[in-house]
């Protein structure tokens, strides 16, 4: 809190003059028939994102070329405040034109950058982001069901936010791309959080299989990893001390596997680490939730782990299961 | 068409009256009231005037305390800390009543009680938006020392029967509160033969200027002050009095008592004429009985449009009204009260408020059913579910 902040209740004012030449007159609402995609050549695809409930949703119709797989018309449908009428107008006008694979790409921050005015001020404030991201996530939806990927059984699992039904892929990529490094700034890019908090931390309402703070921290990590990939150095391993190993193997199994596993219901735990004087280690492992008790998890979950511990780690490195 | 204010339960145009009486304070009269000097002694007659407009205005007696604050805040957090310093942190008296209905004032207030150990609970309103008599006998224990409800709904207008809460209170020797900010210049009210204890209101909802309320406290009882220091208020609140605004806020309510009929007539039929008009298009819900509202409030929900997308088209068009669902602040959540009532999730964040006044004309309330009509139309045209 400082000077500019004491004074609240400046939301309409923080939107630039674009997002409010696109919330009165939208060029792109409207809907697009199985006539439309006849006259044109090219197939329809809807796709529906949010929930009335959440506050706003959105439907998106593109005709993709039946040769070239070139978005040749787009438009959407919008329940929601302006921020999200206009977002999704120049979600829908930046789609035109381009292949289904190039629009994917769109990301939510591309959305927010078309809206601004000028470059160097934000189109919407913080708490409007979220209606960037939905318009972005539909383009998402809409390539999915382009391709005929069944997007909903796999998203179900996934949900981190039952309130305003948010996927975990959703929040990484909002992470990701928008380089987020807080819970408060999670909820303002996805409203995942908004609503019953639970999804935030543990100890909230309902107990919940992801929480943010969880997701920031890995995601984070991940991208300081990736920022940096000398952080660990191979074989660097054989001659830590065992507090420090056991930090590795964790800092490994954090990234690179449980989030693997997680998608399945199952988890991993270190139980315990035996090393020789010629550097080979042998790590113990304790299976969790979906992975305990499964068949396949002797085999191939044991090779993933391994593999991964060995990739990142150390080439002697052997996994069992405790 | 000039701007169109449909937005008073938020906050109201000084009455032109109101101001002119606090102006010579802004310029003549600016002695301290506590003063011995001339520049004191002028000021205070005004003062007292004010005082037996006030207690007038809402039926208090003589033995009475009104206490002259900043703001209904103030009023709601001298109650509710009031409470914790004189009963709840020393005395088998743990616990505080209230609604999920109340203002941050109240609620925040109480969440820093529950860290002090307070036990709250706040009742969730029935299917149809209101906090009964019943509901608030069950909560009572022996360990409650204050119950807290409003009298009637900033968002919704409904009107709660803080009378028969006031009731059982008294029958279990528990302290009543109300926050009247919402029923103070829209009610009559009489706290004479009323059974509360504490009444907070503020008096730029009633056409007076803003900074400045007051808290009714029933004779014989006392409450440690919020605010410490001198001896003004006759030590219930220490601070140099706001004149002006004490004188405006004085004037206002004998303003706003001599208009409640005007209020009652005249700035019901037009609310009644837009709701009227509103609920002529289809898939509109109001929520609450038109009798059981203040005369000039209606909050409705319109299939399909949402909230803030409404008020932004009716600002474009001049006219200002507020949104239910906070989308447009920064907690999002749903309307609290379209969820009790059980309207469809689909609807939590429809809800639009329209609050009129008795400077409310027929033509400002023709041109908004027009616009809105509009732009209903518009949203739709744009919107998922239409």
């Amino acid at each position: 809190m400082a000077k500019n902040d004491l004074i609240g209740g400046s939301l309409w004012e923080q939107y630039s003059k674009k997002v409010a030449d696109r919330m009165n007159n939208p060029r792109h609402f409207g809907e697009l028939t199985e006539e439309d995609a006849r006259r044109m050549n090219g197939k329809l695809v809807i796709a529906n994102e949010g929930a009335e409930s959440c506050g706003d949703t959105v439907r998106l119709y593109w005709i993709v070329g039946n040769d070239d797989e070139v978005i040749k018309a787009a438009a959407f449908k919008s329940f929601g405040c302006g921020t999200a009428i206009a977002a999704t107008d120049m979600m829908a006008e930046m789609c035109i034109g381009k292949t289904v694979d190039e629009a994917t790409k769109i990301t939510n921050l591309d959305v927010e950058r078309a809206l601004r005015d000028t470059e160097d001020a934000a189109a919407v404030p913080p708490q409007k982001m979220h209606c960037s991201v939905m318009a972005s996530e539909v383009i998402k939806r809409a390539a999915a069901i382009y391709r005929n990927v069944d997007i909903a059984t796999l998203e179900e699992k996934d949900i981190v936010c039952e309130c305003a039904r948010v996927t975990l892929q959703t929040v990484e990529n909002a992470i990701r791309v928008n380089d987020l490094t807080s819970v408060e700034e999670i909820t303002d890019y996805t409203k995942a959080g908004a609503f019953c908090k639970s999804c935030i931390r543990p100890g909230g309402h309902e107990k919940r299989k992801y929480y943010l703070v969880d997701i920031l921290a890995r995601v984070r990590a991940e991208m300081a990893h990736e920022q940096n990939p000398d952080q660990i150095q191979l074989d660097d391993f054989s001659t830590m001390s065992v507090v420090k190993k056991i930090r590795a193997l964790e800092q490994v199994l954090d990234a690179e596997v449980r989030p693997v596993l997680a998608r399945d219901g199952g988890g991993v735990e270190l139980e315990d680490l035996h090393c020789d004087d010629t550097g080979a280690c042998i790590v113990e492992v304790r299976y969790k939730g979906a992975c305990k008790g499964c068949a396949g998890s002797v085999a191939g979950t044991l090779g993933f782990i391994q593999q991964a511990l060995q990739e990142k780690l150390s080439t002697s490195i052997e996994v069992k299961v405790a | 068409m000039e701007r169109i204010f449909l937005d008073n339960n938020a906050t109201t145009l000084v009455d032109p009256g109101v101001r002119d009486a606090m102006e010579p304070f802004y310029s003549q009269m600016y002695g301290n009231p506590n003063s011995l000097h001339a520049f004191g002694i002028e000021v205070r007659p005004y003062l007292h005037r004010a005082m037996e407009q006030l207690y007038a205005g809402i039926g208090a007696t003589d033995a009475d305390d009104v206490v002259i604050n900043s703001c209904a805040t103030e009023g709601n957090n001298t109650v509710i800390m009031g409470m914790y310093f004189s009963l709840l942190k020393e005395t088998r008296k743990k616990s505080i009543v209230t609604t999920e209905l109340e203002h941050p004032s109240i609620r925040e207030a109480c969440r820093f009680l529950e860290l002090q150990g307070v036990k709250v609970t706040y009742l969730c309103p029935n299917a149809d938006g209101l906090i009964t008599a019943e509901m608030v006998r069950e909560k009572i224990t022996d360990t409650t020392a204050l119950v807290s409800v409003m009298w009637a709904n900033n968002e919704t207008g409904q009107i709660l029967p803080v009378e028969e809460i006031g009731e059982v209170c008294r029958e279990r020797g528990v302290y009543m509160h109300t926050d009247a900010v919402q029923a103070v210049g829209k009610l009559p009210i009489d706290v004479s033969s009323f059974p509360v204890d504490f009444l907070t209101f503020s008096a730029h909802k009633f056409h007076g200027p803003k900074g400045i309320g007051g808290i009714y406290m029933r004779k014989g009882v006392r409450l440690p002050p919020l605010l410490h220091g001198g001896e003004q208020m006759g030590g219930h609140r220490a601070g140099t009095v706001n004149v002006p605004g004490f004188v405006g806020m004085g004037y206002a309510m004998e303003l706003a008592t001599k208009n409640l009929e005007y209020e009652q007539k005249h700035v019901r039929r037009l609310r009644d004429k837009l709701e009227d008009a509103l609920l002529k298009i289809k898939d509109v819900l109001v929520v609450g009985e038109r009798r059981m509202r203040t005369p000039n409030t209606v909050f409705v929900s319109i299939r399909g449009v949402e909230g803030e997308a409404l008020i932004w088209d009716l600002n474009q068009a001049g006219i200002a009204a507020s949104t239910g669902s906070a989308c447009a602040s920064e907690s999002l959540e749903a309307s609290p009260i379209l969820t009790a009532i059980g309207a469809d999730k689909e609807l939590a964040h429809t809800g639009v408020r329209f609050s009129l006044s008795r400077f409310t004309t027929e033509a400002e309330i023709d041109y908004t059913i027009e616009v809105v009509n509009k732009t209903i139309i518009r949203l739709r045209s744009v919107s998922t579910s239409y």
